[in-house]
């Protein structure tokens, strides 16, 4: 087990150095940092300065190592829209993207599994039908268009629930439903499939013909077993909630991760673009390596695997 | 074994008879008439848009912008005019254009790389496909909209060209995990050893004897991918990063109409009840491709 988690961190940690390669090599490319700083009336003397003022005259690789060197001790460069330093901005903004992500995945769950509960027991009916449909337009609506359209009813049209920044739980009620819609989907259509399962079982037909309650058959026998792989998909599920963040964060105002990103690559402020993406690079990879430990844990056969 | 019959075994499926193979299957199964009339609407709309369009999609027109005309209020703007004046119609016909446009050509260009990568790793196994499958896992797993703002940030911002990088750059390894897992099979097939032995060339065998029988499956991810892609196009566009401001693509006609909300709110829900609707149909329509053709992939 040891073993296995070892390789695991040893591999996330590669994988993040492959992807600060790409994005800062990749940056590079895309043009001179000191011409966005020059003015008309900069000289070219001038243009130099800034260029040794930057560290711009050494080449590429050995940026990269100082910025590497740089990043490990907490320095992750200037904000040069915002005249601050990267790392105080993302102290900021990366508790709120969190807070909206983990409200988003509750909101998920807490509809959606009941949801899907409620589909697998009146299998083929309206309802099941009904939920299905929901199932499928929670997967096909742009979250974007969601969020604008929830702004529309509930704050513009009958203005009951708060519709721009952070504050106070109100503040979460619209934004975290929106970021929730596309894995509430997943949730749903896992936990149907799940429950059918479980319920066409031995197990579940032998409680029935013991004769115990409806209730107690679907939820104490059947669900507990039915609930596994759709707890797991909690752990997949980061995924998509990284990417509503993003999309949710601009429309709400809300002040994130995912749009600091975003305002940093309109107004191409290298070092928070290249902070902000191995941030969210980061915080992807911690996730899924916990998650995968998490399963090691629980399933011994991916641990051997 | 008579040269004769060798030679049969020898002959790699062609091409054309996969292909009309494909055509009988989804002849025999149950259509799914409104989403394949969806589909077909929109693609009649990307290659008719001009023709279609009663105006032009940019054309501004600011006395009509300032009568607020609305849907249905107006028989010569049916879905009225936004805020500059433009006709709402023509530029959702135009939206079609670009969507289909973008996601077609990215999703292309992906299932090139993706398949032959797929190919290439799992026919030639090794350190190469250990290589290629470590990073399209990385790829697969990575939160799609995330990256395709990294590939954006690196190309330096908005663009058609560089959506379609940015998307191609997410959709290959869908293709390429797919495909290679179904060449591993086909390896171990008789006409494959037969040309092995026969002292046919590995990059020939690859394209002539492997590739045609993949060619269902490219097809059933390519539809499966339709929707997911106009929604990360949309998503793109609607952020800033992709379709250039301006343009009638349907995530900016979101974005746009979200600063008049409160009394022209339609000039959002319009756009983006098309996008739903779009990718909805093609979400289901990819679902019966697969279920009709291929139904081992159904679980993946």
């Amino acid at each position: 087990m040891f073993r296995f988690i070892l390789i695991r961190i040893v591999q996330s940690i590669f994988t993040l150095l492959v992807l600060s390669v790409v994005v800062f090599f990749g940056a590079e490319m895309t043009g001179d940092q000191a011409l966005v700083l020059a003015t008309a009336d900069t000289t070219l003397e001038e243009l130099e300065a800034i260029r040794v003022n930057l560290g711009l005259d050494k080449p590429a690789y050995v940026r990269y190592g100082d910025y590497l060197w740089d990043a490990v001790r907490g320095d992750l460069g200037m904000s040069g829209s915002q005249r601050r330093s990267v790392s105080e901005m993302l102290i900021e903004r990366v508790p709120a993207t969190l807070q909206l992500a983990a409200a988003g995945l509750l909101v998920a769950m807490s509809i959606g599994i009941p949801l899907g509960i409620l589909a697998a027991v009146k299998y083929n009916t309206i309802f099941d039908k009904f939920a299905k449909a929901f199932a499928v337009i929670g997967m096909s609506a742009p979250q974007f268009w969601v969020a604008i359209m929830l702004i529309f009813l509930f704050g513009a049209k009958w203005g009951v629930l708060p519709t721009f920044g952070k504050g106070g739980i109100d503040h979460y009620v619209l934004p975290a439903f929106a970021i929730s819609l596309f894995i509430m989907a997943g949730f749903m259509r896992l936990t149907r499939s799940s429950m059918l399962e479980v319920l066409d079982s031995e197990f579940v037909k032998f409680a029935r013909i013991k004769g115990l309650s409806e209730r107690l058959v679907i939820y104490k026998h059947a669900l507990k077993n039915a609930i596994i792989p759709v707890l797991t998909f909690g752990g997949v599920s980061f995924a998509g909630l990284l990417n509503g963040a993003i999309v949710v964060e601009v429309v709400f105002a809300w002040p994130g991760l995912g749009r600091m990103m975003l305002d940093s690559i309109r107004q191409r402020d290298t070092d928070v673009i290249l902070a902000t993406i191995l941030v969210s690079g980061l915080l992807y990879i911690v996730m899924s390596t916990i998650v995968d430990i998490l399963y090691a844990y629980v399933d011994p056969r991916i641990r051997f695997g | 074994m008579s040269v004769n019959e060798a030679e049969n075994i020898l002959k790699p499926p062609s091409t054309i008879q996969n292909v009309l193979g494909f055509g009988k299957k989804l002849k025999a199964a149950h259509i799914p008439w409104i989403p394949t009339f969806i589909l077909v609407l929109l693609l009649f709309c990307a290659v008719f848009a001009p023709m279609l369009a009663p105006y032009d999609p940019k054309e501004a027109d600011v006395l009509k912008g300032v009568q607020r005309i609305g849907p249905f209020e107006s028989s010569e703007n049916l879905l009225g005019v936004d805020i500059l004046g433009r006709d709402l119609l023509s530029r959702l016909i135009h939206g079609a254009r670009i969507s289909a446009f973008i996601s077609l050509v990215s999703l292309g260009f992906g299932a090139v790389v993706g398949t032959s990568l797929g190919i290439i790793s799992g026919y030639i196994g090794g350190k190469t496909d250990a290589f290629i499958m470590r990073v399209s896992d990385g790829v697969m797993g990575f939160p799609t909209i995330l990256l395709a703002l990294i590939i954006v940030a690196i190309q330096g911002g908005a663009g058609i060209q560089n959506v379609i990088i940015a998307i191609m750059a997410t959709v290959w390894a869908r293709f390429a995990r797919q495909i290679r897992g179904e060449v591993l099979g086909l390896k171990e097939r008789d006409f494959v050893t037969l040309a092995v032995v026969a002292g046919v060339p590995a990059h020939r065998i690859m394209i002539r004897h492997v590739f045609p029988n993949v060619i269902n499956t490219v097809l059933i991810i390519i539809s499966l991918l339709v929707g997911q892609t106009i929604l990360l196009e949309a998503s793109l566009s609607f952020l800033g990063v992709g379709v250039p401001p301006g343009e009638p693509a349907w995530g900016i006609m979101v974005a746009e109409g979200r600063n008049n909300l409160i009394d022209l709110w339609w000039l959002s829900l319009i756009p983006g009840l098309a996008i739903t609707i779009v990718v909805i149909a093609m979400n289901l329509f990819g679902d019966w491709m697969r279920d009709t053709l291929d139904p081992k992939l159904r679980r993946s």
